[in-house]
């Protein structure tokens, strides 16, 4: 079977929610089905086919061509199944997701990836605020599966994050990894202010010297055994986190957010 | 059966169900890898007092342990799921966390999983924190010499104790050096042990004693200096009988183990001084394993 693929027609005025579209949901539709099925557009609810042509039938395997940054809510609590997406992706991109993967080859918005339980998301180009986060007022981010951006990423990124990894090739804004529970950030760019601003626990993996807040204490340089299983565990990715150069064991170790509960960490490649 | 001159007796070895389990220790070296193994593995002869029979099965390369260190596979056998766990946790606190620059990771990834690495954690104080990493969690606690990192389980498996041979020979030196030739093969067999001390038993026991507190005694009938004061089973040109008992993760890595450790035995013949092969049953109503030696050697 072909993949589904959805081409959309021209660049929409209003914001699109996508979430109707995610793999799990469209299972046991027909392509006349999911041709009838209706998005939130603006005010209006729009049939899926007045905005995309609509080829293939392979429901599991979800192709959306010219993508928009209007385009919200893609692969929202997508629970096995891929998505990948040929352009930009809008807010709330794999949000809540539970399993499966989505790869978009363009931008995406803010929270991306908010509250993901489990699964693999890939951005080739830049990522908003709140990468990873919390949705507002709730106190649990990301709680499982890996995040890859290529790009840089805004602020915010992990904010509340509990568990998984944020793996990014670029830069990262202020508050990268602000108010974590645990869980690994890896920055292989610069970083911004206030990092891992009211962090408990989880770790910061960084490759330049950030600006660090004073309630970040110093521990030294050391060598530790579970960077190699960690970077072991990216070989399989189509990144620069894959590159046995990019690898390594010897770190300078900074505890903090003394502020808060001080186990985590911010450690810094030597 | 004769091979090379030496009888095979047409008996069979009597085996056990057991709980079994693998660990791999790491370290900065061979050297500090091995001094920990042999800490973990150290009174882990036999259940009848140890509460776990444990070796180490094999030198593991770098590229084979998860950390790309230099490595050692450890294995225990116990008779229980329970007593196996203890046994584990107990030695992996005493003896790999306190050896320098070693960490611990499963050596099986299916099973049942028993604590490895987690309740090790609460020797960090609060100050521990672990990783999930490719669906392992791994722990990582502080110690003087840096972090001690353990993953939190490995695998519980189904298992067999107590195959063995029997070799019977001239004399104590030729007994023994067949056994440890037997020993250097069956090392190579992968998910198996030979827990005596250097892999070989000189007192093999029988059940029961004339005294009521032992369970265990001397396998009388298997004493050399008793050939004329007990019911032998030797005849008279043998002067010291040696054991060598396997446990092994299946069946047919038993018999395997068996078979080239026969093999090395009966490669010295006769004319090394090594006169029988025979095996310790207890009539083969005990065990529901039967390895039977002429079978093996077919």
């Amino acid at each position: 079977m072909k993949a589904l693929t959805l081409t959309l027609k021209t660049s929409p005025e209003q914001r699109i929610d996508m979430s109707a579209l995610a793999c799990h949901l469209l299972k046991s539709l027909s392509v006349i089905d999911i041709a009838a099925l209706t998005l939130q557009c603006g005010k209006r609810k729009l049939r899926v086919d007045e905005l995309f042509t609509i080829e293939g039938s392979d429901s599991q395997q979800l192709i959306i061509k010219n993508s928009h940054d209007k385009l919200d809510f893609i692969g929202k609590d997508l629970d096995g199944g891929s998505i990948s997406v040929e352009g930009d992706a809008g807010a709330y991109l794999a949000m809540g997701m539970k399993a499966g993967d989505i790869k978009v080859s363009g931008h995406a918005g803010l929270y991306a990836g908010c509250e993901m339980k489990k699964g693999y998301l890939e951005i080739s180009g830049n990522v908003g605020d709140f990468l990873g986060a919390a949705l507002p007022g709730n106190k649990m981010g990301m709680k499982g599966g890996t995040i890859l951006v290529k790009g840089n990423v805004g602020q915010r990124a992990g904010d509340h994050m509990r568990r998984g990894n944020i793996l990014i090739e670029g830069n990262a804004g202020d508050y990268c990894g602000s108010r974590m529970t645990a869980g690994t950030i890896a920055v292989m760019g610069q970083t911004g202010r206030y990092l891992g601003y009211a962090m408990r626990r989880g770790t910061l993996l960084l490759w330049n010297q950030p600006q660090l807040s004073a309630s970040f204490n110093d521990c030294g340089a050391h060598t530790l055994a579970f960077l190699p299983i960690l970077f072991a565990s990216f070989r399989s990715l189509n990144s620069s986190f894959a590159d046995v150069a990019q690898s390594f064991n010897r770190v300078q170790r900074y505890a903090g957010d003394m502020s808060e509960m001080g186990r985590g960490e911010v450690l810094v490649k030597l | 059966m004769i091979i090379n001159g030496v009888t095979i007796d047409a008996t069979f070895a009597e085996a056990f169900p057991m709980k079994a389990t693998r660990a791999i220790i790491t370290a900065q070296n061979e050297k500090w890898a091995m001094i920990s193994a042999q800490a973990m593995t150290g009174f882990a002869t036999s259940v009848i007092a140890c509460g776990c029979e444990g070796a180490i099965e094999r030198v593991l390369d770098p590229s084979e342990t998860p950390d790309g260190r230099p490595g050692v596979a450890v294995m225990f056998f116990a008779m229980g799921g329970k007593g196996l766990a203890k046994q584990l946790e107990t030695r992996a606190g005493q003896c790999v966390l306190t050896s320098p620059t070693s960490a611990l990771f499963a050596g099986i990834d299916g099973g049942i999983r028993i604590p490895l690495g987690k309740n090790l954690r609460y020797f960090g104080d609060g100050f521990q924190s672990s990783k999930v990493i490719s669906g392992k969690r791994y722990w990582r606690i502080p110690v003087m010499d840096g972090e001690f990192l353990a993953e939190a389980t490995t695998g519980q498996v189904d298992a067999i104790g107590g195959g063995n041979f029997l070799v019977l020979a001239e004399s104590q030196p030729q007994a023994l050096a067949a056994c440890e030739a037997a020993i250097e093969e069956m090392r190579k067999i992968p998910n198996v042990i030979m827990p005596f001390p250097g892999g070989v038993v000189r007192s093999g026991s029988k059940v029961g004693s004339k005294y009521k507190t032992l369970g265990a005694s001397t396998n009388d009938a298997f004493c050399p200096t008793l050939k004329g004061a007990t019911r032998t089973d030797l005849s008279p040109e043998i002067e010291s009988v040696m054991e060598i008992v396997i446990d092994g993760l299946t069946k047919e890595d038993i018999d395997k183990a068996m078979r080239v450790g026969i093999q090395a035995v009966c490669d010295l013949g006769a004319q090394q001084g090594i006169k029988r092969i025979s095996a310790g049953n207890y009539g083969g109503k005990l065990g529901p394993f039967h390895f039977h030696l002429q079978e093996i050697m077919a």
